[in-house]
């Protein structure tokens, strides 16, 4: 535990002395803050003209903003998580910094699971960026804060998917950019899963589909928690820092 | 300390060790000595756990690189070729990350951190960042990671490659100063390098081990033949460089004449003596007798380099001198 936390630390001060994470932030806030003026416009818009009108199907600030906009978050991860993922050991096995960590007294799993835990807190830190703008419609309106809440338990769980996978191809080469060309070509495939299934029906398609995790993600944004769900990001994760950690100490037999 | 036996590691298509054994006694200094691409660096990253062998057997302080590696990992402090350094991060930060990864306590990291930094002079740089500091520094602060966490063994891949004479000497200077604490050994290509700073050489060429000896017994036993530079003037090509040749290869003593290419009408050849013969003064005397004018008599120092090439020529013809002798086994014997 002391390791893990320790390397986190590590990885965490790795990308905020770099432009990246702030580049990250600014990025993600930027994107999410179009995005959240142009739902509470369009909000406004329409409820005036129903004033005007009268009656027509109540408003609702959760349908109408929050929601899609943390659909809209969740695939704008699908792109931020590469450039996130893509250093974490390719970087060091190019500079011959992976050497200190494999020969230091400390447990593979433990290397794995602290890179993820410090790529997690950054995915975080960006995460939080929208949280300025969602504080907004609470200080001004009354949105319901549970469903919140669940949208975004599902995007931090759908990102740490995504890092484990990311962390998992980054292990693989050299090259950061191979490792964030392909998380972001993975990421990409994973998010068209589900469209692929949409014309499709049968055992094949269901089980892609179940495979997709936007799908998982739907239930969330709904602000349903379903344990399902929960059991399958949970289980993807897991699986992904096993792959990791197994990627990892096959560099010892392979190179 | 470390003991190594019948170590063999392969990669996918080549044999990098092959069959290596040898120990190491406690608070050594061991010179790793190889040409490039002989194995040592494959063989350091067994002993530190970063590659399983493939084959055979090592271990430090009783602990199996394999069974073992936590215990073998904690005894050991490795410098690889170029220093595993975060340039993000200042010296003093890297120290204390390098330190607590090797298990040092919070309460104890700040002092060994302050250690190490004196030891390796690295005071000045304190608060730099690694991406800042020269050749040399980066050198040291991979030394400092090494010994943040007091090893028994120190293992340093040629830690003096590619630094200015300056910066050599002064990391010659701090592993003498580290000698006494720790079991050391180093690997490098230099040869100086293991007469300036080992007790015991262990010589590898091609995967395979070709000796192990103490440095001092070493030189000794192949300084034993002399060689010597002669000059001779040849104004107008007499005398004739073969009459010349022939006379010095009279002299006693000799095993070998070279002869070189002719300079501003001077011949000259290169003489290697046998075992234990001091041969100058019987070739001054022959030159001199012959009416020929001596223009140059100079000792040639065998180095360390030829010593090398010897040893490793020598275990080639040796491995090809068994390798007929298997050969020949089956038929009858002629003599």
């Amino acid at each position: 535990m002391k390791n893990i936390l320790l390397i986190c630390r590590k990885e965490v001060n790795s990308y905020f002395v770099s432009p990246i994470a702030y580049l990250l932030m600014a990025f993600f806030g930027l994107i999410f803050g179009v995005g959240f003026y142009t739902a509470t416009r369009q909000l406004m818009q329409y409820s005036f003209q129903m004033q005007m009108q009268g009656g027509g199907p109540s408003m609702n600030v959760n349908e109408q903003i929050i929601r899609p906009l943390l659909g809209f978050a969740s695939t704008i991860a699908l792109f931020l998580v590469p450039m996130i993922t893509m250093r974490l050991f390719a970087e060091e096995k190019k500079t011959g910094t992976i050497e200190l960590l494999l020969t230091s007294p400390v447990r593979d799993l433990d290397i794995v699971v602290g890179k993820w835990a410090g790529a997690m807190v950054l995915y975080l830190c960006v995460l939080g960026m929208s949280v300025l703008d969602v504080a907004l419609l609470f200080a001004w309106g009354k949105p319901d804060w549970k469903p919140v809440l669940v949208a975004y338990l599902g995007l931090i769980l759908q990102g740490g998917v995504l890092l484990a996978v990311g962390a998992f191809i980054s292990t693989t080469t050299k090259n950061q950019i191979i490792a964030g060309g392909v998380t972001f070509f993975v990421c990409l495939l994973l998010w068209l899963l589900s469209w692929f299934t949409e014309f499709n029906s049968g055992a094949f398609s269901s089980v892609v589909n179940y495979l997709s995790i936007v799908t998982h993600f739907d239930n969330f944004a709904k602000g349903v928690l379903d344990s399902k769900d929960v059991v399958f990001y949970l289980s993807f994760i897991f699986f992904g820092l096993f792959l990791t950690s197994r990627s990892m100490e096959s560099l010892r037999w392979r190179s | 300390m470390i003991k190594v036996e019948g170590l063999t590691k392969r990669y996918a298509r080549t044999v990098a060790v092959d069959n290596i054994s040898f120990e190491i006694e406690k608070g050594q200094i061991v010179g790793f000595l190889g040409p490039n691409g002989a194995g040592k660096t494959t063989t350091m990253r067994v002993l530190t756990c970063f590659l399983p062998p493939s084959a055979g057997t090592a271990s430090v302080a009783g602990y199996d690189v394999l069974e073992n590696p936590m215990e073998v990992k904690k005894r050991i402090g490795y410098l690889p070729e170029t220093p595993p350094l975060y340039p993000e991060m200042d010296v003093a930060g890297y120290l204390d990350f390098a330190g607590r990864l090797k298990g040092i306590s919070s309460a104890d990291i700040a002092k060994r951190a302050d250690e190490v930094m004196e030891k390796c002079a690295l005071g000045d740089v304190r608060y730099k960042l690694i991406s800042k500091l020269s050749k040399g520094y980066r050198q040291r602060v991979g030394l400092a990671q090494a010994i943040i966490h007091n090893p028994d063994v120190l293992i340093l891949d040629e830690p003096t490659s590619g630094l200015d004479p300056k910066q050599i000497i002064e990391i010659r200077e701090l592993l003498k100063h580290l000698a006494g604490e720790h079991t050391i050994i180093l690997s490098t290509h230099i040869l100086s390098e293991v007469e300036h700073s080992c007790e015991r050489v262990i010589i590898i060429s091609q995967g395979k081990l070709v000796a192990t000896d103490s440095v001092a017994n070493l030189t000794n036993r192949l300084r034993g033949s002399e060689s010597v530079a002669v000059e001779i003037e040849a104004p107008g090509g007499h005398p004739a460089s073969a009459e010349v040749q022939q006379r010095l290869e009279q002299v006693s003593g000799v095993s070998r004449v070279v002869s070189k290419d002719p300079k501003d009408g001077r011949m000259s050849f290169e003489v290697e003596s046998l075992q234990g013969r001091q041969i100058r003064s019987d070739l001054a005397r022959s030159v001199v007798n012959a009416g020929w004018n001596l223009s140059e008599l100079r000792p040639v120092g065998l180095s360390l380099e030829e010593i090398f090439l010897q040893l490793t020529a020598a275990e080639a013809k040796a491995g090809k001198k068994t390798d007929k002798k298997k050969d020949e086994q089956p038929e009858a014997p002629k003599q």
